[in-house]
């Protein structure tokens, strides 16, 4: 064969994208499916009788306006990384940790609530599931505020700015997906209790 | 070789993270907490072999029991101990035990986490052609988390009260009152964190798998020329992914209902006269979350071992596999439809009827996609030029088990008939057959053939022939007589069957069993020298023995972290260029370009050929076409 001609045969590239972030929307899809689980099975038990009319504490409608303005700052933050205005970003991700305590102490207050209304955790599950999927939250919510808190600490140490984005951007896909998890928990309790 | 110096775009190697610390490696991080992909699966494989010994062990315990009811244990009190009664006779509360142990082994430890651990970590990479799993932290944190929980477990074996005894789908009531049986005390309580550290290690493991099928592919290794071991793997990981954390859901309600008071699981309960406090709760919840995992659960048991034989039945046939496209088809088939059929195992609990004739209908359907991987396998297999080696027969084993015992499925399918038939030995005799052994072949099968590329020498031939034999008809022997039995109306777990004048007649085929069960379980430690004796002293193997087409074979005998020593080869065509017409020989690899083919391209394969007269990127066949 002569020199110059050259045979190309270019395989396609394949389809890919972050590993890590691909790896966290994984990780927040098992998470649905905790939850899908005992939403489903909150309804099963509830459609087989024997329920219990349970008033939902009003804080909740607080706490999760609480948590939407957390997903606002940290929101702000993420583009303020980007914009590499570093303060504003060490500013976003104070105010959403801050958020994300205020968001659990009136999650405690509402489980105050309940009690008040006779509802415990240790009693019938149309109470039960209350406390589960409430305390459940809670404690994904605390994952969430570990994360922040990491990436507080990487902003202080610059970190974190336009060309090192990957982390605050995990971290706001997460805070986010909390958020949303929330206010799904939230409005399947008002239709459903 | 010609693709050694194809351009590969920097865009794809995301190896570079973990490229730089592993150059002095010492003992720990080399052997104990390794984040090279090979070395996570054979500690997978090495814990998988310790638990299957061990369930085996057990399995033949109770089959003593029910083969010999009169047979003196007494020699057995040195290991046994106080779970021996003065007669010499298992305790009746350690037999349920025994049945319970013996089943989450085998389901969880050994063909879940000793298959899809061993070979996903394993396979995943080097048939992609990726340096490693997405994340080496997280997959060692998953053997790790399994070892925690293995621990845990065998730990609860050692404990007075005994382990857990309410059976693998440890249904509440009886798991959730610690006065109901002695197991259901500390036992159930280990059972349970045992659990929680498993899913979380298969979590770990499933995530990685996924994010290294999607995202770290070499160029050219599209969805449609993934080896169909990935692609099984790949579902499997998935179906993990969206079915174990149901069962940790269902889990935690059942650890609040046992420790904390609660009552999902929990209504109208009398213990000697007395009212339990909890009302207001259901076991059937339990169940239906249960069974949500727990279907999917057998498929994920069955898919790797599916997908492995998928490969080695098509190596061994030199042919290519009857219907790709169909294979992956059905893998996503029974992949989603595995999803809706779980309440086909609670026809009986108290389901309405209504429900039950849906997930009738739904669980046959599931039929239709098996039915067509049994079809393409004989198919692949039909008027092939037929290599027999250990891997092949166990493979073809596979499908003779999958044929017999998917059959008996569908009886069971039925409610009408599954009203006679549940929680009898039939089934029994279904699920052993169609998962136990079905998925025990695979995983041997597996072991067979990849050992050379694991362990870098060949294991001995006529004894994984013998062993082959000995386990197949070991196998029919055991579980087949079980059907009659199942049919007669003999219930499961149930310690003696001499009690009831209907089942004596029973006693001869009970013991045949026993005896083949013995015989089958000695016949693995002639695997189990072959596997150790080869590690070290086996004969040394050749690049790629089988004469296979996929990646892994392109490695060096003993692959180093990072798996290729130079670039990564890219890949061209599908993997299963067999006996292709016009070609030299009969394989193909994956990577070599139709360039270097065109005796054997077909038309459409000749277009991907360009020709060009530009330098660049290009393959200049001219001077290295010939090379290999
Ligand atoms: C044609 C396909 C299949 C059908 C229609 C089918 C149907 C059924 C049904 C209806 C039962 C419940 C029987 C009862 O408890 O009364 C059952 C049990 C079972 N099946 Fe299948 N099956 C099929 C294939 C499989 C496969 C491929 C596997 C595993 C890889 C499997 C594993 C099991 C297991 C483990 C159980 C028993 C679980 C237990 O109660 O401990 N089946 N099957
Ligand atoms: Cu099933």
């Amino acid at each position: 064969m002569v020199n110059d001609i050259h045979i190309v045969e270019e395989p396609k590239k394949t389809l890919s994208m972050h590993p890590k972030k691909f790896a966290l929307w994984l990780f927040m899809v098992s998470i649905v499916m905790l939850f899908a689980a005992w939403t489903s099975a909150y309804i099963v038990k509830k459609a087989s009788g024997d329920w219990q009319l349970i008033e939902i504490p009003q804080v909740l409608w607080v706490s999760s306006l609480v948590i939407m303005l957390s997903s606002v700052s940290m929101h702000w933050s993420k583009i303020s990384a980007k914009k590499d205005s570093i303060p504003q970003l060490k500013m976003g991700l104070i105010i959403t940790l801050l958020l994300g305590l205020v968001f659990l102490a009136l999650q405690w207050q509402a489980w105050g609530q309940l009690v008040d209304q006779q509802a415990h955790f240790v009693g019938k599950p149309s109470s039960s599931f209350i406390y589960i999927l409430t305390g459940m939250h809670g404690l994904h919510l605390i994952s969430g505020l570990i994360f922040v808190g990491i990436i507080l600490a990487a902003a202080w140490q610059y970190k974190i700015h336009s060309r090192s984005m990957v982390r605050i951007e995990m971290c706001t896909t997460y805070w986010h997906f909390l958020g949303g998890l929330w206010l799904y928990l939230f409005i399947f309790l008002l239709l459903n209790h | 070789m010609a693709t050694a110096d194809i351009h590969v775009d920097e865009g794809l190697q995301h190896h570079d993270d973990h490229e730089h610390d592993h150059h002095d490696q010492n003992f720990w991080t080399k052997y104990v907490f390794s984040e090279d992909h090979k070395t996570i699966a054979k500690q997978f494989l090495i814990t998988g072999i310790f638990w299957a010994l061990l369930g085996g062990l057990m399995s033949v315990l109770f089959r003593l029991q029910l083969g010999f009811p009169d047979m003196s244990l007494e020699w057995l009190r040195p290991i046994l101990g106080g779970w021996l009664t003065d007669a010499g006779k298992l305790d009746t509360e350690f037999y349920l035990a025994l049945v319970t142990m013996h089943g989450t082994i085998m389901v969880f430890f050994v063909l879940t986490a000793g298959l899809s651990g061993t070979f996903s970590n394993f396979l995943i990479p080097l048939q992609v052609g990726a340096r490693d799993m997405a994340s080496g932290f997280m997959n060692m944190l998953s053997y790790w988390f399994f070892f925690a929980s293995s621990a845990v477990m065998f730990t609860s074996l050692f404990l007075s009260t005994g382990p857990a005894s309410g059976g693998w789908v440890i249904y509440p009531p009886l798991s959730a009152l610690p006065q109901a049986m002695s197991g259901s005390g500390l036992g159930m309580t280990l059972w349970l964190v045992s659990m929680a550290l498993f899913i979380i290690s298969t979590l770990l493991g499933g995530i990685n798998y996924v994010t290294t099928v999607i995202n770290l592919r070499t160029k050219g290794m599209s969805f449609s020329k993934l080896p169909l071991t990935i692609w099984a793997f790949f579902l499997t990981a998935v179906i993990g992914l969206l079915s174990f954390p149901v069962l940790f859901a269902a889990a935690l309600l059942l650890i609040f209902d046992r420790s904390f008071g609660t009552s999902f699981y929990l209504s109208d309960i009398y213990i000697g006269g007395e009212a339990l406090p909890n009302s207001g709760g259901s076991p059937v919840l339990f169940q239906h979350l249960f069974w949500f995992l727990g279907h999917p659960e057998v498929y994920i048991v069955l898919l790797p071992a599916l997908g492995i034989t998928s490969e080695i039945i098509s190596t061994n046939s030199r042919k290519p596999i009857f219907g790709y496209r169909a294979m992956i088809g059905s893998l996503l088939g029974i992949a989603i439809l595995s999803f809706i059929v779980w309440a086909h195992h609670m026809f009986v609990t108290g389901m309405n009827p209504f429900l039950g004739s849906i997930f009738m209908l739904l669980t046959l359907i599931i039929a239709v996609p098996s039915a067509v991987k049994v079809f393409n396998y004989l198919t692949t297999l039909w008027r092939g030029n037929l290599v027999f080696t250990p891997a092949m027969l166990f493979s073809i084993g596979l499908v003779s088990f999958f044929i017999s015992g998917g059959l008996t499925g569908i009886h069971l399918g039925n409610a009408a008939i599954d009203i006679q038939l549940h929680d009898t030995y039939f089934v029994v005799a279904h699920f052993h057959i169609v998962m136990g052994s079905a998925s025990f072949f695979g995983m041997l099968a597996g072991i067979y053939h990849w050992f050379p590329k694991m362990f870098g020498r060949m294991m001995d031939r006529r004894l994984g022939y013998l062993h082959f034999w000995l386990t197949f008809i070991g196998v029919y022997m055991v579980f087949f007589p079980m059907h009659y039995i199942g049919m007669a109306g003999f219930p499961r777990r149930y310690y003696s069957f001499t009690n009831f004048d209907a089942f004596n007649s029973f006693a001869d085929l009970n013991a045949l069993i026993s005896v083949a069960a013995i015989i089958t379980l000695a016949a693995q430690f002639i695997f189990l020298f072959n596997f150790f004796y080869c590690i070290f002293r086996g004969r040394k193997a050749s690049a790629n023995p089988w004469k296979s087409n996929t990646l892994e074979w392109t490695t060096p005998r003993n692959p180093g972290h990072g798996n290729w020593p130079g670039e990564i080869p890219t890949v061209y065509r599908w993997p299963y260029d067999y006996s292709k017409p016009g070609a030299e020989e009969d394989f193909i690899p994956q990577h070599i370009p139709y360039s270097e083919t065109p005796e054997s391209n077909l038309p459409h394969e000749n277009d991907l050929v360009r020709i060009e007269t530009q330098d660049g990127d290009a393959i200049r066949v001219s001077d290295q076409g010939t090379e290999e």
